[in-house]
């Protein structure tokens, strides 16, 4: 962010800062500012163009104002909003009609539009670069599950729409989620980081090593899959739920023997946490080649039908990138989610 | 046994007790009784495994009468808490021990799980090892069957054999209706919609494992304690068939209707 020297923190920057909001990336100004990103939102929160103004710090654009010398105490609900010039200067130039309880009404609709614009910003290429870096940094916190041996996980939303939901934690090594461990997160809209960016980060970043663990994510050239890895249903094999199949899974034993399937409390769950020894068992296409050999290049139609638009290549597959040269190539998704039809 | 009696003792005579499982971490731990530290029997074998063993013993049960100095203090208290450890790994297992702990378990003392899907489902402590110093303690959810982190770090470094590998899986058993339904209710990762195809064709085969396993048990005539149980076809077929990648592969199956990128 661009907090030069002497300037006061920004709206974005004081609100990422806040307890529970260690999962929040920092919206660049240039994605607010670009209307497009927007698209649908005017609708969805109050005072949408204050909340807006809120976010970017900027001063109401509106009627050429008269005097503004007076300062107007109620508008400090905290210390730091005298800090936020832009701010004050609107409070002031408005201060007969925007009383204090309008201010929380703007502060919390800021909050939700920020939360609704952050859910897009962190689909897209530059707010998901910004997102592995903190999920490179830890920020996101491991995996509470023993044989994930403390696998790094994503916040991730069960719901788009706001106010049903409160964040979880994604693991791409079990590919389940979790409630995350502190409390603080329990007031955090799911639908702030959406269904989506968990998964779109795997396929964006397919070449984190999710079978590093401790020290060795941190080194850059310890924590990527070579290149050479075998690839199995558009991720690398190895990367395929690493904390699931045999000897992470959990065996239940009464004084050393093993509860069996066929007792009452016997195993039933293990499935949930099972994976193939040969990988390649996974792979449905030449599993569905072996069995019906004939079957070879006819299949197209049944790609066009419905709403399953097949594109042989994807466009913009380094939009969401950073390293647009390496081999893998996420599917592309234009940055606001608006081939969300497809 | 006579429980006034062992009641009305207790409050008298549990001091190191009272204070050891009120500490603050030792939440995991119930109090052992009285009757059952006194009997020889239920402390075989642990002699040689506590230092100072007789004076850790006479600490637990308020006998102890040592003059010594506060080294010496430290090192048969320390041993105090690993003996009671022991015994407790052992205690939990009786009768007596086994309810107290199911009542820690029902006012969920021990935590919930943190997997979504098991909807704060509460959890038991487990070991993974029944020899001491090896392996932290670790949380038990009947409901997935897994194993889970503490989340305070007081709780992450107890020792695992304080309550064993045996203690949550005999609860079950000693109360078959305790043991939570079931439920095939999973996580199925999404990109706008629609799901990954590497995950999507885990959780197929996923699924496959769980049919099989459920036929294996309708043969035996076994409940298989789904909550479920109309699910047998209902696999509930979604709207979108179409699974997103992440990276190329040679892969050129479109039976599965995937998108691909081909170079
Ligand atoms: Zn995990
Ligand atoms: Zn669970």
């Amino acid at each position: 962010m661009s907090t030069s020297s002497g300037t006061p923190e920004s709206w974005i920057s004081s609100f990422c800062a806040l307890p529970g909001h260690e999962y929040f990336a920092e919206v660049s100004e240039e994605f607010i500012e670009d209307d497009f990103n927007l698209t649908g939102l005017q609708t969805q929160v109050a005072m949408y163009k204050e909340a807006l103004e809120m976010i970017l710090d900027v001063e109401p654009e509106d009627d050429e104002d008269e005097d503004e010398d007076e300062e107007d105490e109620d508008e400090n609900e905290s210390g730091e909003d005298a800090d936020r010039t832009g701010m004050r200067h609107g409070a002031e130039r408005r201060h007969h009609s925007r009383m204090a309880s309008d201010l929380s009404v703007i502060e919390s609709s800021a909050e939700m539009l920020y939360g609704l614009i952050h859910q897009r910003f962190i689909c897209s290429r530059v707010g998901i670069q910004q997102m592995s870096e903190k999920y490179e940094f830890g920020h996101f916190g491991c995996c509470p599950r023993t044989h994930c041996e403390q696998a790094r996980t994503l916040p991730v939303g069960l719901s788009d729409i706001p106010g049903e939901d409160t964040v979880k934690l994604f693991c791409p090594s079990c590919l389940d989620v979790y409630v995350p461990p502190n409390s603080r997160f329990q007031t955090v809209d799911g639908a702030f980081f959406g269904r989506t960016f968990g998964a779109l980060f795997l396929l964006t970043f397919p070449e984190y090593d999710l079978t590093k663990r401790g020290a060795d994510v941190l080194s850059s050239t310890n924590s990527k899959v070579p290149e050479d890895e075998s690839i199995l249903n558009g991720m690398f094999a190895k990367n395929i739920a690493p904390g699931l199949g045999g000897g992470h899974i959990y065996e239940p034993k009464i004084y050393g023997f093993k509860v069996s399937e066929r007792a009452r409390s016997g195993p039933r769950m293990q499935w949930l946490r099972d994976r193939p020894e040969v990988i390649t068992e996974l792979d449905e296409a030449r599993l569905y080649h072996e069995q019906n050999p004939d079957s070879d290049e006819e299949e197209d139609e049944s790609m066009a039908n419905g709403r399953a638009l097949v594109r042989r290549r994807p466009p913009g597959n380094a939009r969401l990138r950073q390293r647009p040269n390496h081999s893998g190539s996420p599917m592309a998704l234009s940055a606001n989610g608006a081939e969300s039809e497809l | 046994m006579d429980e006034y009696a062992s009641e009305s003792d207790s409050d008298y005579t549990s001091y190191w007790r009272d204070w050891f499982i009120s500490s603050r971490g030792n939440e995991y731990f119930c109090e052992i009784d009285e009757d059952y530290l006194t009997d020889r029997f239920n402390l075989t074998g642990l002699n040689t495994e506590v230092q100072y063993y007789q004076y850790a013993l006479d600490l637990v049960t308020d006998v102890f009468d040592l003059d010594c100095d506060d080294d010496m203090r430290e090192t048969i208290e320390s041993s105090a808490r690993h003996l009671y450890g022991l015994v407790h790994a052992r205690y939990i297992v009786t009768t007596r021990g086994l309810t107290k702990m199911l009542d820690k378990y029902k006012k969920a003392e021990f935590g919930k799980c943190p997997r979504v899907n098991c909807h704060s489902h509460p959890l038991l402590p487990m070991g993974l090892s029944d020899i001491p110093n090896l392996k932290p303690v670790k949380l038990y959810c009947a409901r997935c069957e897994d194993l889970y982190n503490p989340k305070s770090s007081r709780h992450a470094s107890i020792d695992g054999a304080y309550f064993g590998t045996s203690f949550h899986n005999i609860i079950f058993q000693v109360y078959p209706a305790l043991i939570p339904s079931k439920s095939i209710e999973r996580y199925i990762p999404r990109v706008y919609g629609f799901k990954v195809h590497a995950a999507a064709a885990l959780v197929r085969w996923q699924d496959l494992k769980r049919d099989d396993m459920r036929r294996r048990l309708r043969k035996l005539e076994i409940e298989s304690g789904f909550r479920e149980e109309q699910m047998d076809d209902e696999e509930e077929e979604e709207e979108d068939d179409v699974e997103f990648e992440g990276v190329d592969g040679a892969n050129t199956n479109t039976n599965m209707r995937l998108i691909e990128g081909p170079m």
